[in-house]
């Protein structure tokens, strides 16, 4: 089981859920972030563009760490793992 | 693997109206014989979109918004094909991403984003940035829309907006990987349909400048002869594609003759861009972004110069919009309720439109969050706004009210 937590700002694409379990074999983030296009593809189209980056101003923790300094998508979530998305620093 | 989810607590007053993602086509809400016309002048800015309405006298307006708090609205649509009233956002998060919003009701609500529409096929590599503009198709295709974006490209919908696929001969152009950004971010930006021609359409991308398409989309031969590229080597500042070009308008009435802003050049072509030849006539700067066509008269055009590349602001301070009624044989300033002093302003190259009543009413919108209205075709001008985040994109309609 994964759990995935969304930021506030994405409740609404993701019929007003804040977390969503994700059950079942899950390898990586990106196994999990794919997942998320089943139930709630508006979300994940927020997360990551049509090439499957995560976007340059969306940050994606595994456990408390923050993906882009581990392996990226590809950074093992293993069972019981939250994944964490959250805007990064931006404005203006 | 199943997904389950767990509901978000809700805050009274602060969790966004949700509203049904509705199918448009030729039976979105019309409007009709009795309905009272309103102007309706849609605000694009950097943090989110405004409405503004008025009745046909456009004295009085109704102020709306924020709508889409804190992203860019680089583009607005509002189309009356076949007496429909609906109204199209491109809303762009810094952090979520570009995606496409409707109203049924002239702006006043507007949908929730589903699924990203419109989207690049996996083997472009590309990746949808901004969306630029948004453009109807021809009143005999009333469910045909398209979307200038950014990296360059055009998308086409024929099912009212529902559903997008990108224009293979653009998408796949020999030319295109030589295309490079100008400083806006390398963006198809302006769409010229020819409306008795259903097979000829030109674009215009900065930079890469001016494409027709001769044969319904299949095929795009750049048309930039005469439009110089003044970031170019001396030898080379007439090439055969590569222009930044901001703008290009027409009237439907003389669909062959274009107007064209360049960064630096004002040209007009009379054989849809085959040539081009200088039309800045009596203009104290050639250097824009943007322009205008008369809803009515095809002689008549409005542009705003700016000083230079380098200094994006209104020379001398002093904001004129400029009109020529004679195809660009000469031009004019229009000053009347401008200011004439301390006015560093910059209009950028959506931020210029007509209203279509019969004294048509000219918007324009500045960096600096100023809205101006002209009921008199730019004799006079008056401030709708201030202090609006930076504008980049004004449109205006005669619209059924809501």
């Amino acid at each position: 089981m994964i759990r995935l937590e969304l930021p506030k700002a994405l409740c609404s694409y993701a019929d007003e859920n804040s977390s969503l379990v994700l059950e079942g074999p899950v390898g990586t983030v990106g196994d999990a972030l794919v997942a998320l296009r089943r139930k709630a593809p508006a979300a994940l189209d927020r997360i990551m563009d049509e090439q499957g980056a995560v976007r340059r101003h969306v940050n994606v923790f595994v456990n408390g760490e923050n993906i882009r300094f581990l392996d990226g998508l590809s950074t093992p979530a293993s069972d019981g793992a939250t994944i964490l998305v959250i805007a990064a620093v931006s404005g203006g | 693997m199943t997904v389950s989810g767990e509901k978000v607590k809700k805050t009274r007053g602060r969790a966004p109206a949700k509203k049904t993602r509705a199918k448009a086509t030729a039976k979105t809400p019309r409007a009709g014989a009795s309905r009272k016309e309103e102007a309706l002048v849609l605000v694009g800015t950097m943090k989110g979109a405004f409405v503004l309405r008025s009745d046909k006298s456009r004295k009085k307006w109704k102020v709306e918004g924020p709508h889409f708090r804190g992203e860019a609205v680089y583009a607005l649509l509002h189309d009356t094909r076949e007496g429909r009233s609906r109204t199209f956002a491109a809303t762009n998060s810094m952090h979520w991403g570009p995606t496409l919003r409707t109203s049924d009701d002239n702006g006043k609500t507007w949908s929730e984003p589903g699924p990203q529409t419109v989207r690049f096929p996996a083997e472009s590599g590309r990746a949808l940035a901004q969306i630029w503009q948004i453009a109807p198709g021809r009143t005999t295709e009333p469910n045909v829309f398209y979307c200038g974006v950014e990296p360059a490209a055009l998308f086409e919908s024929r099912d009212g907006g529902n559903t997008w696929e990108p224009n293979k001969g653009l998408l796949n152009h020999e030319h295109q990987p030589k295309w490079q950004p100008g400083g806006g971010g390398l963006c198809l930006h302006t769409i010229v349909l020819d409306p008795k021609n259903p097979r000829r359409m030109a674009v215009a991308m900065s930079t890469g400048g001016v494409y027709r398409s001769d044969d319904g989309g299949k095929s795009w031969r750049a048309r930039n002869v005469g439009v110089r590229a003044q970031f170019l080597p001396e030898e080379h500042r007439y090439p055969e594609f590569g222009q930044c070009v901001h703008k290009i308008v027409h009237h439907p009435s003389r669909p062959e003759r274009l107007f064209l802003q360049n960064h630096w050049g004002l040209y007009r072509s009379d054989d849809w861009g085959d040539s081009w030849h200088d039309i800045a006539n009596g203009v104290p700067s050639d250097f824009g972004f943007a322009m205008q066509m008369h809803p009515h008269d095809p002689d008549t055009v409005y542009i705003v110069p700016i000083e230079a590349d380098v200094f994006r602001a209104t020379p001398e301070a002093r904001l004129r919009v400029y009109r020529t009624k004679n195809a660009g044989a000469s031009w004019h300033a229009l000053t009347k309720g401008l200011p004439q002093s301390d006015a560093y302003e910059n209009v950028l190259r959506d931020a210029l439109t007509a209203d279509s009543f019969d004294s048509a009413g000219i918007y324009f919108g500045t960096r600096s969050g100023k809205l101006f209205a002209s009921r008199d075709e730019g004799d006079s001008w008056e401030e709708l706004a201030d202090g609006l985040p930076p504008i980049v994109c004004v449109k205006a309609s005669v619209a059924g009210a809501a």
